[in-house]
């Protein structure tokens, strides 16, 4: 009786590609709406960013939904918490800490989840924090995780190109794009990438973090 | 080998010699490699006055689309065609080859090719291999005897049908028809249903997508509509291009021009005379 | 890891106005290691007519004497050289022959056909051919080559555009592949000129 669920998995892949791009007084995050699993899509509208209740940070996340949303959970309260006690809400660069934690916490039975974490720092600068599945965590310029993240990093690369973290004096990894170009960015490889890669596409939600608060586009993409 | 050691061009049919080093390779723990799939949806009906064959252009290697309109409705004969699905390299060459068959059929006996022979030349060779050629097929077409319609699994099983579906997108396509399907459609009628059944099956199935492909077999005549539809053109360009923010650092460069190809024309009969 | 995983490899072809460019990285690695620094996986077949194999090292030269040899009993036979789409049915059939026990690579095949018109195809180990207008890919920096390709692309560009796109569609996606990188090797081929060029890449 045991033996059939010998294949059983506790992880399943939901698909869907994340991106975010750090600007001197902004931050783009956007991912697809698409969620899939094997050949089959279970929704069409489905958004994986959050806007993590600090209005300074919003979190993105592909990888096996269940997780995701489980995770989400966990750090809304831990905000809520962070709140209580402090009076004011978290910092971006201390919820990608958090996050980070969160994530270790449960290193040996992990969240499938595969976070870009943008938004402001505490002097109003973009910043992008990328994750792997256990926290281990990089502030960068720009980051893309998900499906179809192979797709999409050589052609940011290309364009955004960072400075090497090995640099002395550190040199700031913000990309020189203005809002507009950014948004112009990311459309572009959203649009290339579900061309090649089936679990991409739908629709694409952008979220633009400025100091004076969220904007949200929305942009069609392919949806077959 | 036992052949010469020439390496002279084949005769046909498959080698084998490297399949044991390949296992080598295998068991030394490398992974076997994957081949283009056509993820597929594929579908066909009879209609009044023959048959409508359908396919989608997407073919798949594993979550990536490796071509975006390809062709799945494949020549077999002037009256017959047959969609494929499954390994693309399989569905190629097992409907070349039978098609090739059917040419010289047609030669020796000066009559029009059966639906009935492609269906056999197909099954016994997909039977033969057990399995391992894995093409699943639609087979169409309109002959002496009037419409017919078969779908061919890849073990070599066959099956007669009034419509039928094929592929990843198989089930997403039958809906549309179990639902839709009845005898005596007319031809619009019958290419506005394919083509419904092929979009269910583009936009409801990851393995299929890209654009509609339509052949419509009537008696004496047929139509390959090639991208009927295109539902899915690109979302964004951007308006502007994107330049390049650094130029590539050539380290060398070598350039051969290439001779004018000459024409030689004949002057005349005299200059060729001894 | 997959067998075409074990020497690394990234080729790439994309066609512009009455030409056409292909290009791979130099890197030939035992896995993880670097071998060579300046290995050939771009062939000349004549002079309108090359083949990039990308996969197993030992498969693409095997593959290559093979399609010379074929291309020269050819050339001798008709007296003139193979026309694209007669050359990739060729590799086609070479490659389908051996469906159950395949060579371990995939071809990319580039040349200028009748009235100079660009052909450009690539096949999976078995020959499934497949045909595209714009660019293909192969090796294992496919899935970056796609989305730089994908983004990079533009139709009709000419020669000289030609370059620098498939340059930094190349550079930028092999650096973003461990197994693939050490440069670029290039060629670009409008009717009456054949422009061979080898970039200076990332060396890690």
């Amino acid at each position: 009786m045991t033996k059939q669920h010998a294949n059983w998995s506790p992880y399943d892949n939901n698909g869907g590609t994340c991106v975010a791009i750090a600007g001197s007084d902004y931050c783009v995050i956007a991912a697809d709406t698409r969620m899939s699993t094997g050949y089959s899509i279970l929704s069409r509208d489905y958004s994986k960013s959050i806007i993590c209740k600090a209005d300074k940070a919003v979190l993105s996340s592909s990888g096996f939904q269940a997780d995701v949303k489980a995770l989400q959970k966990v750090l809304t309260s831990r905000h809520m918490i962070y709140q209580h006690q402090h009076n004011k809400q978290m910092s971006c660069p201390a919820m990608a800490q958090l996050l980070s934690n969160t994530l270790y916490y449960k290193r040996f039975f992990p969240y499938y989840a595969f976070n870009v974490l943008g938004g402001l720092d505490e002097e109003g600068k973009g910043c992008v924090f990328t994750y792997d599945a256990v926290g281990s965590y990089e502030k960068v310029g720009y980051s893309a995780q998900g499906s179809g993240s192979t797709l999409i990093m050589p052609f940011l690369d290309n364009q955004l190109k960072s400075p090497s973290p090995l640099l002395l004096p550190a040199q700031d990894s913000i990309t020189p794009l203005s809002e507009a170009e950014a948004v112009d960015l990311v459309k572009t490889v959203f649009a290339s990438a579900t061309e090649r890669d089936i679990y991409t596409g739908d629709k694409l939600e952008i979220m633009v973090l400025k100091a004076d608060g969220a904007r949200r586009e929305v942009m069609d993409l392919r949806k077959d | 080998m036992s052949q010469s050691a020439v390496d002279v061009p084949p005769k046909g049919g498959f080698s084998f010699d490297m399949c044991k080093r390949n296992d080598m390779l295998i068991q030394k723990g490398l992974k076997a490699p994957s081949f283009l799939k056509t993820g597929t949806t594929i579908v066909g009906l009879i209609f009044q006055d023959g048959v409508i064959l359908g396919a989608d252009t997407r073919a798949t290697e594993g979550p990536i689309v490796a071509d975006k309109n390809c062709e799945k409705i494949h020549y077999m004969a002037p009256n017959i065609y047959c969609c494929g699905a499954g390994t693309a390299a399989d569905t190629e060459a097992v409907t070349d080859m039978v098609s090739s068959q059917l040419r010289l059929h047609r030669y020796q006996t000066g009559r029009d090719s059966r639906v009935i022979t492609a269906l056999t030349l197909l099954k016994k060779h997909l039977f033969s291999y057990q399995g391992h050629v894995s093409a699943a097929l639609v087979l169409g077409g309109v002959d002496i005897t009037g419409p017919h319609l078969h779908t061919i699994y890849p073990h070599g099983s066959t099956d007669t049908l009034p419509f039928a579906t094929m592929g990843s997108g198989s089930l997403a396509a039958m809906s549309v028809f179990e639902a839709k399907y009845k005898e005596g459609l007319t031809r619009d009628e019958g290419i506005k249903l394919v083509a419904e059944a092929i979009c269910s099956g583009i936009f409801n199935d990851l393995g299929s997508g890209s654009n509609v492909d339509i052949c419509v077999i009537t008696k004496g005549n047929k139509e390959y509509l090639r991208n009927y539809m295109e539902p899915n053109p690109r979302t964004y360009v951007s308006s502007k291009g994107y330049s390049f923010t650094k130029k590539t650092e050539v380290l060398l460069t070598k350039i051969t021009p290439l001779m004018e190809r000459v024409e030689i024309t004949e002057v005349g009969g005299e200059a060729m005379e001894e | 890891m997959s067998i075409f995983e074990y020497n690394g490899s990234a080729v790439v072809a994309m066609v512009g106005k009455n030409c056409f460019a292909i290009a791979s990285d130099r890197r030939l690695g035992v896995q993880l290691q670097t071998i060579a620094t300046d290995f050939q996986r771009i062939f000349k077949i004549h002079d309108h007519l090359f083949i990039g194999l990308s996969g197993l090292a030992t498969d693409v030269q095997t593959l290559y004497q093979r399609l010379v040899f074929r291309h020269k009993l050819y050339q001798l036979r008709e007296e003139r050289d193979m026309k694209p789409d007669t050359f990739a049915s060729l590799v086609s059939a070479i490659l389908y022959e051996k469906r159950f026990g395949p060579y371990l690579c995939q071809p990319v095949i580039a040349g200028l056909g009748e009235d100079n018109k660009p052909f450009i195809c690539t096949m999976d180990s078995i020959g499934a051919k497949e045909l595209a207008k714009d660019f293909v890919v192969s090796g294992t920096a496919s899935e970056s080559l796609y989305g730089a390709c994908e983004a990079m692309y533009k139709p009709d560009m000419e020669a000289e555009e030609l370059f620098e796109t498939i340059s930094q569609a190349l550079l930028s996606s092999v650096d973003r592949d461990c197994l693939s990188g050490w440069g670029g090797h290039v060629y670009v081929v409008t009717p009456n000129e054949v422009k061979e060029r080898i970039l200076k890449g990332r060396m890690d």
